[in-house]
Formats: C-alpha cells, sequence, structure tokens
C-alpha cells in the first residue's frame, strides 16, 4: 500500500515503511520532481503558482503563502496515499515541517481522508522500540486490510 | 587585449564583486511562497549578495533562549537562529527579514528579530518584508537598492554642505521637483505635475535655470533621484543617479539642518510614503508604504476635488474642524465613500477635511511608525507635508512637534543636488 509518512520528510518512517513491504509517499520525492523538472527555473523548491492554486483546493485565499506553498506541495502525497503514519512531537531533526498552522492543517487533511491511520507520540532513548513495534504491527496489519 | 587592458578588467571586476553589499536573508521559509526567485534576481539588479546565515540544530535552542522566544513552528525558531548567527557576522552590512503575510505567529517573530539585531548591531540597516505569493518587484527592488546605497555609498552620503552650483531632480510619481543650488542656498525651485517624465523633467529644468538667471553651462554637476531617474540621467547625461530612501533622508537633513545625532523623516509624496531613520544625516533604516493608496498624496487630492479646494486649502481647511468625525475605512474607494455620506448627512467641511488628514497619519502611523522606534527630531516632507491638517494630526499621533522645513516638497531634489556637489 501507499503509506503516507508523516513528518513527510522523515527518513526512518519512510526506511520502516519500506522494509515492511509498503510504498512510503515522501516529501523528498515531489520536491525531488520540482528540483529536477527542467521546465521549471523558481529554485530552490521550484515552488510555482501552480502548487500554490492547487492548494485552494484545501486552503482559502486569505491564508499566508508559505502555507498554501506547503500545502500545494503536500497535496499529491495526500491524493495519492492509502494509509499513514503520523508521528506527533517528534523533533526538527526527526524530519520536520516547518509552519505550525500547516503542520495542523496537513495532520487534520490526512485524519479527514478516513484512511487507516496510526498516530504516535514521538519517544526518545529506549521508549523508542516500543513506538518501531506499533509501526511495525500497523503495517502489517495493512497487508491483511489490503487482502480483505 | 594587453596586459593593461586585462588589468584593468580584473581590477572592474575586483571593485564589482568588492562593492556588492552583503546582506542577510533571515525567512522562515521563503522557499515555499514562490518568491525567493524573484528576490534573488532583484538583489542581483541592485548590487546585493544575499548570504544565508547558517547554524548547527544545537545553536537553534541557544538562539531562542538568548532572544527570549520560543515559537510554535519550527522554521521560525530556525529565523531566529539566523539572526543571532548573521549578529556574530561582520561582513554582514545589512539584514532583509521576511515573513509570509498574514501570519501573526511569523508578524510577531519578524519584530522580535528586527528588535534584537537593531540591540546589537544598531549601525547595520534592516529592511523587514511581508511576502505573498505574487510579490510586486518594483517594490522589492526599490527596497534592495535602498539597502545597496546605504551600504555602499556611506562616503558620498556623508556629505553636509552643498557646494559649487548644482541641479537637483527629483522625479516624482505625482509631481516633478527642480532645485538649482548655489553654496548650499537654494537659487531656485520649480515642480511640475509629472505626465511624461523626461518632457516634465526637460521642462522643469529649464524653467529652474531661467529662474535663476542661468545656463547649463554654469552648472558643476546635475544629480536626479526618483522614480523616472534612470530614462532622465540617461537623457540628460546627468552625474549622478540615486534611489530617493537615502536621497530624501539627505534632503531633510539638509533642510532641516539635522546632521548631528538621531533623527525621523516622514515623506509622503503622491502615490507613496517612506518612513527614515536617520543618524548623522545618514538613513540607517527605513519602512517604505506601498499597501494602499490611501495612505498618500493621491488621497487627498480626491478628497479635496469633493470638498471643491485645493490639496494646501484642504489643510487649512482641516485646521478649522471642531467636531471629530472619523473615516469608515483608510481604502481609496470606501474612505471616499465614506465621506460622500458623512457630507450628506449634515457634517461639516472642515470635519471630512480633518478626518480625511486623520486617515492617512494613522494609517502611515499604524502600518510604518508603529514597527520602528521613533527618534526626536521628526522631520516631514514630501508634498503632503504642505498639507497643514496632516501635521497637526501627525503631532496628535506621536505627541511630540513635527518640523516642516522650508521648501520641504524639494527634499528629495536638495538632497541629490547635495550629493551631487561631491561628485
Amino acid at each position: 500500500m501507499k503509506v503516507l509518512v508523516y513528518p513527510p520528510n522523515s527518513l526512518i518512517l519512510a526506511d520502516l515503511v519500506e522494509r515492511f513491504g509498503h510504498e512510503p509517499v515522501v516529501l523528498m520525492r515531489e520536491i525531488g520532481e520540482h528540483v529536477r523538472d527542467p521546465e521549471i527555473d523558481a529554485p530552490p523548491l521550484n515552488v510555482t503558482e501552480a502548487d500554490i492554486k492547487r492548494s485552494l483546493k484545501y486552503v482559502s485565499v486569505e491564508e499566508p503563502a508559505g502555507l498554501k506553498g506547503r500545502i500545494g506541495l503536500l497535496a499529491p502525497l495526500l491524493e495519492e496515499a492509502e494509509a499513514s503514519i503520523i508521528m506527533t512531537d517528534a523533533p526538527p531533526t526527526y524530519g520536520c515541517m516547518g509552519c505550525a498552522v500547516a503542520d495542523e492543517l496537513f495532520k487534520y487533511l490526512i485524519r479527514n481522508k478516513k484512511i487507516p491511520t496510526l498516530e504516535v507520540r514521538y519517544e526518545g532513548g529506549d521508549r523508542m522500540e516500543e513506538v518501531v513495534m506499533r509501526i511495525k504491527e500497523f503495517l502489517e496489519r495493512l497487508h491483511a486490510y489490503e487482502r480483505r | 587585449m594587453g596586459y593593461s587592458d586585462a588589468g584593468k578588467r580584473v581590477s572592474v571586476l575586483w571593485e564589482v564583486i568588492w562593492m556588492r553589499a552583503k546582506v542577510a536573508q533571515i525567512s522562515c521559509g521563503t522557499e515555499y511562497s514562490g518568491v525567493q526567485p524573484v528576490l534573488k534576481e532583484m538583489a542581483e539588479r541592485a548590487g546585493i549578495e544575499l548570504l544565508y546565515p547558517e547554524m548547527t540544530l544545537e545553536e537553534i535552542d541557544a538562539a531562542c533562549e538568548e532572544v527570549g522566544f520560543r515559537a510554535r513552528s519550527p522554521s521560525l525558531n530556525m529565523m531566529i537562529a539566523k539572526a543571532v548567527s548573521a549578529m556574530k557576522d561582520p561582513t554582514i552590512k545589512g539584514a532583509i527579514l521576511l515573513t509570509c503575510f498574514k501570519c501573526s505567529e511569523g508578524a510577531i517573530v519578524r519584530d522580535l528579530v528586527r528588535r534584537y539585531m537593531q540591540e546589537h548591531r544598531g549601525e547595520i540597516p534592516i529592511i523587514t518584508y511581508s511576502n505573498v505569493e505574487k510579490p510586486k518587484e518594483a517594490e522589492i527592488f526599490a527596497r534592495f537598492d535602498a539597502l545597496s546605497t546605504i551600504i555602499t555609498k556611506k562616503s558620498l552620503l556623508m556629505r553636509q554642505r552643498q557646494e559649487g552650483t548644482t541641479v537637483g531632480i527629483d522625479s516624482g510619481s505625482s509631481m516633478t521637483k527642480v532645485v538649482v543650488m548655489h553654496e548650499n542656498e537654494i537659487a531656485s525651485s520649480v515642480w511640475l505635475p509629472t505626465t511624461d517624465p523626461l518632457e516634465s523633467a526637460e521642462k522643469a529644468l529649464e524653467s529652474a535655470l531661467s529662474d535663476a538667471c542661468m545656463k547649463r553651462s554654469e552648472i558643476d554637476a546635475i544629480g536626479v533621484t526618483g522614480y523616472g531617474r534612470d530614462i532622465i540621467a540617461d537623457a540628460i547625461r546627468a552625474d549622478l543617479n540615486i534611489e530617493e530612501v537615502s536621497i530624501v533622508a539627505k534632503g531633510a537633513a539638509v533642510l532641516a539642518d539635522a546632521h548631528r545625532g538621531n533623527a525621523t523623516v516622514i515623506d509622503i509624496g503622491g502615490m507613496s510614503n517612506k518612513l527614515l531613520l536617520m543618524r548623522d544625516g545618514i538613513v540607517n533604516s527605513f519602512s517604505l508604504g506601498g499597501i494602499c493608496g490611501g495612505s498618500s498624496g493621491r488621497f487627498l487630492e480626491v478628497v479635496s476635488h469633493r470638498l471643491d479646494v485645493d490639496v494646501e486649502g484642504l489643510g487649512e481647511l482641516a485646521l478649522r474642524s471642531t467636531q471629530k468625525f472619523e473615516l469608515q475605512s483608510y481604502c481609496m474607494v470606501f474612505g471616499i465613500q465614506s465621506l460622500v455620506v458623512a457630507l450628506a448627512s449634515g457634517i461639516r467641511r472642515e470635519d471630512v477635511a480633518a478626518a480625511a488628514c486623520r486617515s492617512v497619519a494613522e494609517q502611515v502611523y499604524e502600518n510604518q511608525m508603529r514597527e520602528m522606534t521613533i527618534k526626536p527630531p521628526v522631520i516631514f516632507v514630501g508634498g503632503v507635508s504642505l498639507v497643514k491638517g496632516v501635521k497637526k494630526e501627525f503631532e496628535e499621533i506621536i505627541g511630540s512637534e513635527i518640523i516642516v522645513p522650508h521648501h520641504s516638497q524639494f527634499a528629495g531634489a536638495v538632497g541629490i543636488a547635495t550629493i551631487a556637489s561631491g561628485v
């Protein structure tokens, strides 16, 4: 299944999804496609007016430009996702959303999509093992869900 | 190409590299709002090298501690850390602070960061900008251009006295102003409505020379500033062409004899307004209007037309107000609509005129003056400074006297004529 990870640039979550036989849906791929697109010349992230307009499906036109740009980049991931893992309270080193409002809104959009979703709180130290176990169980259950 | 040519080229190239002003871009993620390419292009055009201060993740926590604020958005905490890092880099000569327009948390952090930077390195000019997804190139360029002048032409801006005979041309959006100056005195001054910028400038120049009984050959140097400066400078082969922010400040310093210590300049013209903070006659921080035409002279022109007086007469009329009345909107359209409704409901013309003057003063105060620390003396220049009602309203708002020097509408022309005498 296509599993959206959140924070959307978390390498650790993306790796876990892949290890347990699913396809991670991550921001790096979307940004990579933008950056490598020879047709666009708007460095560094090649965020264009089209991305900002795409976000208007999810956010009001009155919202700040940075919020629209972020949601515009994330929108294709949301539309593609069949399941998701949301890690809350993660430190910036774990993967970062940057803007608190975009963070809140995107988590809401994932929940509202009504796809199988696991929400786990980031735990440091030894308790991280428990978190990984919960993610593992969720990803294994997704296989059963897929077979149904 | 001989060795000497090659050497000259290298030296010119070195000079260009050397002269590029290093400005720190301190923002929370402009790359997501699509404005970064415009920022980069405008910076390059203005001769600015944008630098992005670096920091480690550990330094973010320490920086938030130092500034005393931690935002919910990690990118804003990173912005705080970038500011702290920039303060430690002596090669950085200016800063631009950017957050998204309408982001409340961003506006808080931007203001805190600006105050922190001014406290720690008050000598470097800082500009702020609220980015939107369709940024106005001209607005960004005007800010970068001014920043570049302040950083790279400081020695030129240090001139306090006009010497010899020079001409200053200020090609404004509404009026073209020309002064002929001789040994620090204004020999003649002319202001004409700007139609075609070049034609208006040539006409005003001819008229100013004729009033001063001088020929072009007697002029030592001509300086040009204002919106139409590039086209005019090329056509008349001007000796100096500089953007208006630093020049208006210099003109205000000359007109008000405020060459020492701190001063604040309010400049309201036909279609723009500026707030400039000066130290020793050189601007070191500024805020440019541009969000709404309701805080410009054009708004007062429309009001005066509706009240059937000229713009200066509007100010006189406002001084006779006895009842306080507020316009319902700062907007050029809805403010005038409110004015029409007020007149129809029997509110006196004097009170409506005062309300219009207050509307301009309040808007400049709310949008620009509040975000900067006003340092006396406050000097009011530009065409709107001649409207006495606006001066009175500013004085009431800030609670101190405002200086409107003689020839205040010629501040830009006087500034460039003064600087041109040093070229």
